[in-house]
């Protein structure tokens, strides 16, 4: 009788925006940022950072990837022997990132080409693996959806800033999906035109998302002194 | 000519790291001391020369279009190509494991230095991207496609033993608080890499 009132007790619904339930979509927007701070998924963080929408392309993979995975894995985290379970979760996130592949080349070829081989390292993206290890395996499939939102979200506004950044300085320009490149400097201001401006190409060059990369921790730690780290 | 091109390619020009941030967690995690920087360097050399020519042999027998020929001719239309990611996947986690093992039982003394870090480098990204740039560039030969894997793994432990000793040295240099770890790191990172364009345009 004793065990029936205390799952009772258990499953009495929580609100959705529960204090906890906000927590773990906030958080890793800046206090565990997955990019910043856990030190997971840099390597497509930093690879397709040239263009915006490029960066949007990558995020949203990454948002249905991470998910799905985070919510089939929860969902098998009682059936799956633990000695497996990387395979399993391999299989999973493999076979959510072949449909993301089909679908950009059949809807979105030119972006599908440019991200390249960057899709398929989906599967490899730490985050993914990092969140189904840390959360998915041990957590019913309500807070890992909450917390693949979380943190998809997490590494995308990093995405984000640094490709608006590198596009902004490095193409003069800032391009969306479905808009191409909107210049916003007139034509006549560049040097090749007679003008004074000259775009700085540095940016576009991969060291330099190293650099707006580590600038951002900079500035995300410089506020918050939590984060700091010993030397 | 053409292997020792391949070659200097991977490691300095078309630098795994420099060039395409693959595999940056684990170099990021692991590069606090040169010593376990090194081990894991030569893990990754290791599987990548053997992953790679593993899956070329996957992806012209196997996977593109008209591959499955050597099988019966109704197969000439036949494209698996979509199947590659998954089947790259399950090659390198099996081979890594395999490998493990093999190493475990025949040579010890390697296992002391490579066996922790074996299991960590299924999921490191310069293991398939390795594979997914082999598919992409469409190498002639099985012979480049394993020079192609072993530059790309030398490049991969030149940058992560290069990072290490330059962490090892700046714990004893006055930097700015919030920079300290991982964002001096990235910084010197960046740096390394505008030193490494000086490759750029080098023919052999």
């Amino acid at each position: 009788m004793s065990t029936d009132t205390n799952t009772a007790v258990q499953t009495k619904r929580e609100s959705l925006f529960s204090k906890k339930n906000r927590k773990l979509l906030k958080d890793p927007l800046d206090d565990s940022n997955p990019i910043t701070v856990q030190v997971l998924g840099i390597c497509s963080a930093l690879a397709i950072t040239v263009q915006l929408q490029q960066a949007v392309i990558m995020s949203l993979s990454v948002l249905f990837v991470m998910i799905g995975g985070n919510v089939i894995i929860s969902l098998l985290r009682n059936l799956v022997p633990d000695r497996i379970r990387i395979i399993v979760q391999l299989v999973v996130v493999a076979s959510l990132v072949i449909i993301v592949d089909q679908v950009l080349k059949a809807f979105q070829p030119d972006i599908s080409e440019k991200l390249s081989v960057f899709v398929g390292l989906i599967i490899t993206n730490c985050i993914i693996m990092g969140r189904l290890e840390a959360f998915a395996l041990g957590n019913k499939p309500g807070p890992s959806l909450l917390d693949a939102i979380g943190n998809a979200m997490g590494y995308a506004w990093i995405l984000l800033a640094v490709s608006v950044v590198r596009e902004i300085f490095g193409s003069g320009a800032i391009s969306l999906p479905g808009m191409g490149q909107v210049k916003f400097l007139p034509t006549s201001w560049f040097i090749s035109e007679g003008g004074f401006y000259e775009n700085n190409n540095l940016m576009i060059l991969p060291p330099m998302a190293l650099i707006t990369v580590g600038i951002i921790i900079w500035i995300q730690r410089s506020r918050n002194e939590a984060l700091i780290e010993e030397n | 000519m053409e292997y020792l091109s391949i070659f200097v390619k991977g490691i300095f020009i078309e630098n795994m790291i420099f060039a395409y941030f693959l595999g940056m967690c684990s170099y990021l995690a692991v590069s606090k001391t040169v010593k376990t920087a090194n081990g894991l360097g030569l893990a990754v050399i290791f599987v990548l020369g053997i992953t790679v020519p593993i899956n070329y042999l996957l992806e012209n027998h196997v996977l593109k279009e008209g591959a499955l020929n050597w099988l019966s001719p109704n197969f000439v239309n036949v494209d698996l190509s979509f199947l590659s990611f998954i089947m790259f996947i399950a090659v390198i986690a099996s081979m890594v494991q395999l490998v493990e093992m093999i190493v475990e039982k025949f040579a010890p003394a390697l296992y002391g230095a490579l066996g922790i870090f074996l299991p960590l480098i299924a999921v490191n990204c310069s293991i398939l991207g390795g594979a997914l740039f082999m598919q992409d560039r469409q190498y002639p030969s099985i012979g480049e496609a394993t020079i192609f894997g072993l530059g790309s793994g030398v490049g991969w432990w030149l940058a992560i033993v290069a990072i290490a000793a330059i962490r090892e040295k700046i714990r004893y240099s006055h930097v700015p608080a919030p920079l300290r770890g991982l964002g001096i790191t990235f910084i010197i990172t960046g740096l390394m890499g505008i030193a490494f364009m000086s490759f750029m345009g080098i023919e052999i």
